[in-house]
């Protein structure tokens, strides 16, 4: 088994994986943050730092047969799937050692072994992809399905309304994961999106809109589990309203200057982690030692991934001359 | 060898495709109860059924982007734009998704993605509907594309683009589907995309032709006093290169004829092309035949204007041979434009 799918049954299976998996993905996107900081990887990149437990809840939920499709805002997503932190690091550094071979970077990642469709860096392209993905299994006759991750934002454009049309009036094994993390880019929801629950959409295609609390992860992994298991039974698509918080701004470039006082304190009085950390001690699954000491060695592991892909070389120009055409 | 019209050949292509692969499937706006406006997949859904051949709302975006999907993921969706204009709405979904999927995914994610869609001037559609834009899909690497130029080839480039594991985009000329002419059928008959076809034989000049065109560039050389190598360039993306600079090599002059408009037109990419290989040894500088850069314009006699016909064709072949110059076109001629 390949360590990306091993990683992947882990998060599957284990609920305190789950915790790792979250811890992971803070751990690796603040070193992330400080790599682009210290000034040694160039372009930008996009956190998606408080939004852990939708990753991890979808990755839970998922087979690694089924096709997910996600968003630039994708470093959570990828980890949560089973790409490893040097898959993920090496390819926002450029390196041969990266997911991509370093010709993707950081809103570029795939790994079909666990089904992650190369990420999409156009706003909502990736929700008729996963439609797309769905009417294989459908054509096919497996119990496959597919999931398509992306943001509020996403929801004002055509490739939503289009994707969740075509995917009803077909009646496709997908799932639409809307995080919605409050803000389109630089602007908050209420001022692009006239509705304040995307989840009411569904109704324009007559399926099932639910909203789901994304800072739980038990909540998200089940709500994609009973959307997964719809969809296999063949009664068609869901969408589902992850409401969540973006604790970063945008991209690397935008502080968030625009948020009102008060809102990231609110939210991050629900982060993710930390709720899903009380629970598993007060479920005895885990104590306080015992995480304390899983952020440690999570941190230390993180370090050496950047060490490592910092000695490792550069993506050879032939990768830029590969892979354009298939033969 | 069967005579079919260039509608029916593009049919049975696909039937014959759908019938040695089940992940072969077919769907657009009207393809399958109505079997397509242009009549270009009659009888498939009697045939295959309505798992594998479906209607789809109008919403390019929407079923462009799940047959890119479907693609990446196993099938081999061929999807039909009614009009090449509609590709507009859905052109991300194609040059910025599809075609760079390969890329991104260390070549694990190829899209074996066709996607028709009918082209071009002729039968009075007017400006929205009219256009051959294949300036849109050209310098988007990890596309291919072609343009039928009748029957025959329509027929062999669609299976052929069918069974390319790239997503890769079939013009097909409107005007044309009417035409009827003989189809060699089967294994043979299937042209390696990237390849040009030469359609008449000569040693004045090279004119090299697009779609609609080539008729139009034959018919005009039949008519002259000049004898003229005639290519059907076929492809866009790759361009046969090899084969043109081969003709011009020996012919010393290039023409190429275009139906879209000068401005960004495929032609000026043949001209550099050859020019900067074959400078020296031509007798002429090469000419490339237009349409003008206005939209295409409704009335029949102006959309005939609008169209290099073969008798202006021949024209402007003739003054160009006897002179060695570079005539004027006809816009210019007649002051329309200065």
């Amino acid at each position: 088994m390949s360590e990306s799918t091993q990683r992947r049954e882990a998060v599957r299976t284990d609920r305190r994986t789950r915790y790792e998996r979250m811890v992971e993905i803070r751990t690796l996107e603040n070193r992330v943050q400080a790599l682009f900081g210290e000034g040694v990887v160039h372009g930008t990149t996009h956190l998606c730092l408080g939004q852990e437990a939708v990753a991890v809840g979808i990755a839970a939920a998922a087979r690694p047969t089924d096709h997910v499709t996600c968003t630039y805002r994708g470093h959570g997503v990828a980890l949560a799937l089973g790409l490893s932190p040097t898959d993920v690091i090496g390819e926002i550094m450029g390196r041969e050692i990266g997911s991509v071979g370093g010709v993707g970077g950081s809103m570029h990642l795939c790994d079909m072994e666990v089904g992650l469709l190369p990420t999409f860096a156009i706003v909502g392209a990736g929700i008729p992809v996963a439609a797309g993905a769905a009417l294989t299994a459908q054509v096919r006759g497996t119990d496959d399905a597919a999931i398509a991750v992306f943001g509020d934002g996403s929801t004002n454009i055509g490739a939503f309304h289009e994707g969740l049309n075509l995917a009803a009036i077909w009646n496709l094994p997908v799932v639409f994961v809307c995080e919605n993390n409050q803000y389109g880019e630089y602007s908050r929801i209420d001022l692009t999106t006239p509705v304040t629950d995307i989840a009411d959409r569904a109704a324009s295609y007559a399926i099932p809109g639910i909203i789901v609390d994304g800072q739980d992860v038990d909540a998200v992994a089940e709500a994609t589990a009973g959307a997964l298991d719809r969809a296999r039974a063949g009664e068609g698509p869901t969408l589902l309203e992850m409401k969540t918080y973006r604790y970063a701004g945008h991209s690397r470039s935008d502080t968030a200057p625009y948020r009102p006082e008060g809102e990231f304190d609110e939210w991050f009085e629900k982060d993710p982690i930390a709720g899903f950390r009380a629970r598993l001690v007060t479920e005895g699954l885990m104590s306080e030692a015992d995480a304390e000491e899983i952020d440690a060695a999570i941190a230390a592991q993180i370090e050496q991934v950047v060490e490592t892909v910092k000695a490792a070389p550069s993506a050879g120009v032939a990768a830029m001359f590969a892979n354009i055409v298939a033969d | 060898m069967p005579k079919l019209r260039m509608n029916q050949a593009i049919s049975l292509a696909i039937a014959e495709e759908m019938r040695a692969d089940p992940d072969v499937v077919v769907f657009g706006e009207d393809v399958a109860v109505a079997e397509g406006p242009f009549k270009t997949s009659d009888g498939l859904l009697d045939e295959f059924g309505p798992l594998r051949v479906r209607d789809t709302p109008i919403s390019e975006m929407g079923f462009l982007g799940a047959a890119v999907g479907a693609a990446a993921t196993g099938l081999r969706p061929v999807v039909e734009i009614m009009f090449v204009e509609f590709l507009g709405v859905a052109l991300d979904q194609v040059t910025t998704e599809g075609a760079k999927f390969l890329y991104l995914s260390k070549g694990e994610v190829s899209v074996p993605l066709t996607v028709r869609a009918s082209v071009g001037a002729g039968l009075g559609f007017g400006t929205q509907h009219s256009q051959t834009l294949e300036g849109w899909l050209l310098g988007s690497p990890g596309l291919k594309l072609a343009m039928a130029s009748g029957p025959q080839s329509a027929y062999g480039l669609m299976r052929a683009a069918i069974r390319d594991d790239n997503p890769t985009v079939i013009l097909e000329p409107r005007r044309l589907y009417a035409q009827r002419g003989d189809v060699e059928t089967g294994e043979d008959a299937i042209p390696v995309l990237g390849t040009a076809r030469q359609v008449m034989d000569g040693d004045d000049v090279t004119i090299v032709a697009l779609g609609s065109m080539v008729d139009f560039a034959v018919e005009a050389a039949t008519a002259a006093s000049w004898s003229a190598e005639v290519i059907d360039l076929q492809c866009l993306q790759p361009w046969d290169s090899a084969a043109v600079l081969e003709s011009v090599a020996r012919t010393g002059r290039l023409v190429t004829v275009e139906e879209n408009p000068l401005l960004g037109g495929w032609g000026a990419d043949v001209v550099s092309a050859v020019v900067a290989e074959l400078f020296g040894e031509m007798s002429a500088p090469p000419l490339r035949i237009t349409a003008p850069d206005v939209p295409v314009p409704y009335g029949k006699e102006l959309e005939e204007r609008y169209m290099p016909m073969p008798g202006y064709i021949g024209a402007q072949v003739g003054e160009f041979l006897e002179t060695g110059r570079i005539p004027a076109p006809w816009w210019k001629a007649e002051g329309m434009v200065k």
